[in-house]
């Protein structure tokens, strides 16, 4: 492990140095393959310029006068009654004022736009995804198809993907920080995501809100294809004989950890609002599933594991 | 009896747990032996625990700062080596229960029992002097505050060893906190130990806030005040505000536990998006209660280490007011995601960027101030300096975090970590050293060793930039805060740098501590006889050093903002105008101590389920506290007499310091 570790370490006193040079093909955020991320992106990018047009002068300042105006240096001018002059303190509120008001008008322009419950404009029909967290995996329901999936999601390109967002119990946040936007899935309500994939290829998912011992390995595969390689998964996973009804579904609240993949080929109608709806019955209260119990050891659902798609 | 405690409860089989236990107990054992041996007690009781001296009560709330800041750093270097070695299939060496204890740890602790008594410590030690006043306006409730806040402290230390610690994260979110997911007794030692600190807090601002406001030499008038007490006025009115929210917010989390109550369950109607937007309602101001007072310490030292008076003073006390007003107004800027509205989400970012304008007038100041001026480059100085150029990148990506289109995809990432790290190493921590190099004389009598201070901040400093802007990086990354391991091989050489910054980090805390034991071995010739070592400006340097526990012979007559400098410049310095009268001041009591140790029993009985030893501990408090209520001999005079001596001495050491010169 040491031989190991110190490889990584030669590697990393240059990861540092080479960032500026390296391609962003590391950089998830700043190499997007979707119009959101894109444009996420770009506005990162174009609030830091903004930025930074007041930052790294007053870094260059600071260090300027730190410098000019050290005791040692009897040449500078030395002021030493001088504290105030009108002029010099409107500027330093102007500026910043100035700047802000560019940032407030974008923050206003973007909350809009990629505001994450916006349909996406778009030719194509969109695909519709319903998201369920668990102790600790993901459940994908594909209401247009009939059929689900654990820890793997699978999109077609180009197309739309508006999903709905819950959570069994515990807080999590949906995230493939290759197509942007992330929302927090809580447990007895129901959030709204649009996101789109352009390039054909497998994105790393994950929840990014702590949600206990598991959380880790809360993490998927994206697999976005094209349209025609989308219908293909979807009928390959019609075939599968393991289907999602209230008895599966149960099975899996059970807590787990590092769950393999698995495709239901069919889903009982309306499960997804059946489990947003979990806590509604009337004065009836679902005792909260399992408790976190630290020590359990990994535990596969008991869904039958039908192999790895991919 | 004893509740849910049984002997199970000590984790025997985790070799970490248990070894920083025998190290602990060995240590505590040396500690308190060597006390006893030097027959140290009577006067740390007498002289320091029982104290209500708001300078020996800063000084306690530092020390108890710099203990907790070990125990923080040691969680943090524990966090950084587990993800150091982590990647790729390792699982390192802390399962998930015991590193996620260790990251709710590190940050509960350090804002609660390292940032915030280094922060009551600098107002205590400074404020009274700054304003001309004999102590604060309630000596007895800030003994009571300090050591509430220092049963909390002992508190979290026992949740390492009986039983366990919350594994939930600093904020605590439910449905994950809540008994059906947090089912030990971690989450109530975190409640019981902030409301317990919490209401020390409390009590501390309310005194602050009646010291500012009642107790200023009469002729100060608001726009008189230094800088710090204006920040120190701000950061308190705001703790007033927020502090009691906290203590509500945890209240009705503490109710879901312990009485079976519905307020952020999932099911029977409970919200737990109410607890998240309580929490950041008291959250969001807290960091500006910790950063004003920060302010406040670099306004003061740059003004006097570049020989000049503060540029734009009127600026910056609106400029702080208007950071205290629009602290209310961002909260949800935590939680973008949560699926709000376009409009909600773009009203918190505005209003979010909108506090930067004052926040970079201040920076503004800051650079004007030493233009011009003779720049001076002792300890606080390289602080401040330090500090001017990390927090303006720290300010930077804060309002990049509040552009809710950015957020959405920085949210949680190691992009925020790294951004708060930076404002809260890189503004709090830096303030608080810089205050702490520079009112040391004034509280001790003697300068702290310059050498060991210079290489404390370039260790601080470097060990920052390379512990924290891999983490910058990483968040760019995709990575999410709180892993335990992952298995992306290209985060891993970035979190190997960001473990050897944290490392340079600890020898910034070691090299603290050398020069501490440096300068009290040679504090002879530190010695400073003048009462103004740094030739400064404000009030509290025309008393001697150390400040004798009345602060002023006479109560001051304020002529100028910057008094001590127009003092200078008028020869007033040293010269005795009136008679001395006798000092008016309060006794010491130990109260406090008993009250706090009350209270941590009841919090202790609390978190075990002990109902009988929690009613001792409830009776106690009430009961020492109205027994306190009829002791009438709560003060005393200083007699004329007296006050002449120790200020002859004062004057005397002057003259002759003069003399030689």
């Amino acid at each position: 492990m040491f031989a190991k570790v110190s490889s990584s370490l030669s590697r990393a006193a240059f990861a540092l140095l080479l960032l500026p040079l390296a391609g962003c093909q590391q950089y998830d955020l700043l190499d997007p393959k979707g119009p959101i991320g894109v444009e996420e992106k770009g506005l990162i990018l174009q609030s830091l310029g903004y930025m930074l047009l007041v930052v790294i002068p007053v870094i260059l300042l600071t260090l300027w006068f730190a410098w000019r105006y050290r005791a040692s240096n009897t040449n500078a001018t030395y002021a030493p009654k001088w504290a105030h002059s009108t002029k010099i303190e409107a500027i330093v509120w102007i500026i910043p004022c100035i700047i802000v008001g560019i940032l407030g008008v974008l923050i206003w322009r973007t909350s809009h736009t990629l505001d994450p419950y916006r349909p996406l404009d778009s030719q194509v029909k969109p695909v519709r995804v319903d998201v369920v967290s668990l102790n600790w995996k993901w459940l994908f329901i594909y209401p247009d198809y009939g059929v689900a999936s654990v820890n793997q999601l699978a999109i077609p390109t180009g197309t739309p993907i508006n999903f709905r967002l819950t959570s069994e119990s515990i807080m999590n946040s949906f995230f493939i920080p290759r197509l942007g936007t992330q929302v927090y899935t809580m447990a007895g309500m129901q959030t709204k995501l649009h996101l789109i994939a352009d390039e054909p290829g497998t994105y790393r998912g994950m929840s990014a809100s702590f949600s206990g011992p598991g959380f880790a390995d809360m993490h998927f595969n994206t697999l976005a294809m094209d349209g025609q390689a989308f219908k293909q998964w979807i009928a390959k996973a019609h075939q599968s004989t393991v289907s999602l009804d209230p008895q599966t579904y149960a099975a899996l609240t059970k807590p787990s950890r590092k769950d393999p993949v698995t495709i239901y080929g069919n889903v009982t109608p309306h499960l997804f609002k059946n489990i947003v709806d979990t806590f509604m019955a009337p004065m009836a209260p679902k005792k909260p599933s399992t408790a976190l119990n630290h020590a359990e050891d990994t535990h596969v659902a008991s869904a039958q594991n039908v192999g790895d798609n991919r | 009896m004893f509740g849910k405690l049984t002997l199970d409860a000590v984790p025997w089989h985790e070799p970490i747990i248990m070894g920083t236990g025998v190290v602990v107990v060995l240590g505590g054992i040396l500690v308190l032996s060597l006390i006893t041996y030097f027959k140290k007690w009577g006067y740390l009781w007498s002289e320091w625990f029982t104290s209500v001296d708001h300078k020996k009560i800063g000084v306690m709330y530092f020390a108890f700062g710099f203990v907790m800041l070990l125990r923080g750093f040691a969680d943090a270097i524990m966090m950084r080596t587990q993800q150091a070695i982590a990647a790729n299939g390792h699982a390192g060496f802390l399962p998930p229960h015991h590193y996620d204890q260790i990251f709710t740890a590190h940050g509960v602790i350090m804002i609660f029992f390292v940032a915030m008594p280094f922060i009551l410590g600098l107002m205590n030690a400074v404020v009274p002097l700054q304003i001309g006043a004999r102590d604060v306006a309630f000596p007895f409730l800030n003994s009571l505050g300090f050591w509430l806040s220092v049963a909390g402290g002992i508190l979290i230390m026992c949740s390492m060893w009986i039983g366990d610690f919350a594994a939930a994260g600093w904020v605590g979110y439910p449905p994950l906190t809540e008994l059906g997911y947090s089912p030990t007794v971690g989450m109530d030692y975190y409640i019981w130990a902030l409301q317990i600190s919490g209401l020390g807090t409390t009590l501390a601002g309310v005194n602050f806030v009646a010291t500012i406001m009642k107790m200023r030499a009469p002729s100060m008038k608001l726009m008189d005040m230094p800088v710090f007490t204006w920040t120190a006025l701000v950061t308190n009115i705001l703790i007033v505000a927020i502090f009691p929210i906290l203590t509500a917010t945890l209240a009705m989390l503490a109710a879901d536990r312990y009485l079976g109550m519905h307020f952020f369950t999932n099911e029977l109607g409970g919200n737990a998006m109410m607890y998240i937007n309580l929490i950041w309602v008291w959250g969001h101001p807290e960091v500006y209660v910790l950063i004003l007072p920060c302010f406040g310490v670099f306004s003061e030292v740059i003004a006097t280490f570049s020989g000049k008076p503060l540029f734009g003073y009127k600026s910056m006390v609106y400029a702080t007011c208007a950071i205290g007003l629009m602290a209310f107004l961002v909260w949800l800027h935590h939680f973008f995601t949560m699926g709000s509205g376009a409009n909600v989400n773009a009203f918190f970012g505005i209003m979010t960027s909108i506090i930067s304008i004052p926040t970079g007038v201040k920076l503004f100041n800051w650079l004007f101030t030493m233009y011009r001026g003779r720049v001076r480059y002792h300890t606080p100085t390289l602080w401040t300096i330090g500090f001017m150029v990390t927090f303006a990148v720290g300010g930077m990506s804060g309002v990049l975090l509040a552009v809710p289109g950015a957020d959405f995809v920085l949210h949680n990432s190691l992009f925020l970590v790294a951004h708060f790290h930076n404002v809260i190493i890189g503004g709090v921590v830096f303030g608080c050293l810089a205050g702490m190099n520079f009112w040391f004389p004034k509280v001790f009598g003697f300068k702290l060793n310059e050498f060991w201070g210079k290489i404390s901040f370039w260790c601080w400093f470097v060990g920052y930039w390379l512990a924290f802007t891999p983490l910058y990086i990483l968040g760019l990354m995709g990575m999410t805060r709180r892993m335990n391991h992952y298995d992306v091989a290209a985060w891993h050489p970035y979190l190997i740098v960001a473990l050897i910054g944290a490392a340079i980090i600890g020898m910034g805390i070691f090299t603290n501590i050398i020069q501490l034991a440096i300068s009290v071995r040679d504090r002879e010739k530190n010695r400073d006889v003048t009462g103004d070592p740094w030739n400064a400006r404000s009030l509290e340097w025309g008393t001697s050093s150390p400040a004798p526990f009345y602060n002023f012979a006479h109560i001051p007559n304020i002529t100028s903002l910057e008094q001590h400098w127009d003092d200078k410049e008028n020869g007033r310095v040293g010269q005795v105008t009136e008679p001395y009268t006798d000092i008016h001041m309060p006794k010491n009591t130990s109260v406090g101590v008993i009250m706090s140790a009350f209270g941590f029993i009841l919090s202790f009985a609390l978190v075990w389920h002990m109902w009988a030893v929690a009613l001792i501990g409830l009776v106690g408090i009430i009961g020492t506290f109205i027994a306190r209520t009829y002791n009438r001999d709560v003060d005393y005079y200083v007699p004329a007499a007296e006050v002449e001596r120790i200020e002859k001495e004062h004057l005397a050491a002057l003259q002759l310091k003069v003399s030689n010169a």
